[in-house]
């Protein structure tokens, strides 16, 4: 019998996930999103031992970045390769985010804000979905509160809210691109 | 926000993906980019008029050996640089050796000169201007690949915008070799080059602020 490389077998799972998913099976690219982020977790955690407190705001970040530029996936070549240039792109950006703040923050500030750090669940992050989605416009936020948060169908939405199904469907891609600039500023 | 939900939310928004993105992107930056820097020459310095004639000539593909070939394989280094794991290799050859070659060539044609000739093969008539023209006419290639650069995922973004700058000064040297009338290869390697060079670090500047995702 031959032994079974793990990164092969996780490449060659993660990257059947990942095509199907580019295909539109969401149960699939759930799977793949959820495998993902279980490794990004422990790849983020080793790099990032001085910051415990940024591997999940980075996971996330790594998450939307994967989502947002899927269609640079060459269907050829190495998904490891691709993941791994994106990670690691997410991760120089915040090395290179912090230093930039800790540069401009006074030193003073420093030492207190060991004090005014507040306790927050484990797994969970600084960015509230729900504050972000009150930022959009109605025609933006209703549509996706309804079909990607509930569950609903384009055509239940448009009962719901009154508004046509084409006009759905435009606040739910309007909206989801405006809620990745967000979530970019608050990083 | 749970990285559980976050996952529940984005894996919604599976849906067919389209492919060839960063081919149809690249192939429509350079269209427009070619037209548009076309019609600046033509606008601005007007074509040669004996442009029909000259190339069918050795001594025009001689001209535009370097620059075209910067340009073929530029191509490839920046869409591989635009998406993320993609390698480069042995692509880089590309950028540099046509540059290295014009300049053998340039020296080697200087050295077999009468040293009174030296000075005018470099500098021509127009060395005064061709620097800049060469850099104004990559400008809106430039721009239109940075846009095409956009829509991908470049994760060195300076690098990235560096070498689409050269590639656009390569494209934009062709395109401002039908007005050009300096036929000699000490000139093109001299002031084409400083003009690509110009226009790659035009493209650096703006990578570092254009490109980040």
């Amino acid at each position: 019998m031959t032994r079974i490389d793990p990164v092969i077998a996780t490449e060659h799972e993660l990257h059947e996930l990942f095509l199907a998913g580019l295909d539109g099976d969401a149960a699939a690219y759930r799977h793949f999103l959820e495998r993902l982020g279980a490794l990004l977790r422990g790849y983020f955690r080793r790099r990032l031992q001085q910051l415990p407190d940024e591997v999940e705001d980075l996971v996330q970040d790594t998450l939307m970045a994967v989502h947002a530029q899927r269609q640079t996936y060459r269907r050829g070549e190495p998904l490891t390769a691709w993941v791994h240039a994106v990670a690691r792109y997410k991760l120089v950006d915040l090395w290179r985010r912090r230093a930039r703040q800790e540069a401009l923050n006074d030193p003073l500030d420093e030492d207190l804000a060991v004090f005014a750090t507040a306790d927050h669940e484990a797994g969970d992050t600084r960015r509230d979905l729900g504050r972000l989605l009150e930022r959009l416009p109605t025609s933006q936020r209703l549509p996706i509160l309804h079909t990607k948060l509930e569950g609903l169908s384009v055509e239940e939405t448009a009962r719901l809210t009154g508004m046509s199904e084409s006009a759905v469907k435009v606040g739910v891609h309007r909206g989801l691109k405006a809620l990745a600039r967000l979530w970019k500023d608050m990083t | 926000m749970k990285t559980d939900e976050l996952i529940a939310l984005l894996a919604r928004d599976a849906g067919p993906v389209p492919t060839g993105v960063g081919e149809r992107r690249f192939a429509a930056a350079l269209v427009l980019g070619i037209l548009a820097a076309l019609a600046w020459v033509q606008a601005a310095f007007g074509l040669r008029a004996d442009l029909p004639l000259l190339m069918t000539t050795a001594d025009f593909w001689q001209k535009v050996a370097m620059p075209l070939a910067v340009a073929v394989t530029g191509l490839v280094v920046v869409f591989r640089l635009g998406h993320p794991g993609a390698r480069v290799r042995g692509w880089w050859l590309g950028v540099w050796l046509p540059v290295s070659l014009l300049w053998i060539w340039a020296a080697a044609v200087l050295w077999m000169a009468e040293p009174a000739a030296r000075m005018p093969l470099v500098l021509g008539t127009t060395w005064r201007s061709c620097v800049f023209n060469v850099t104004a006419t990559a400008l809106p290639i430039g721009i239109a690949l940075l846009w095409a650069l956009r829509g991908l995922a470049p994760t060195r973004p300076t690098l990235t915008g560096a070498a689409a700058g050269w590639l656009a000064g390569a494209v934009g040297a062709c395109v401002y070799s039908l007005h050009c009338p300096e036929m000699a290869a000490p000139f093109v390697a001299v002031w084409y080059v400083l003009g690509m060079g110009l226009s790659a670090a035009l493209g650096a500047l703006a990578g570092r602020h254009w490109l980040r995702w």
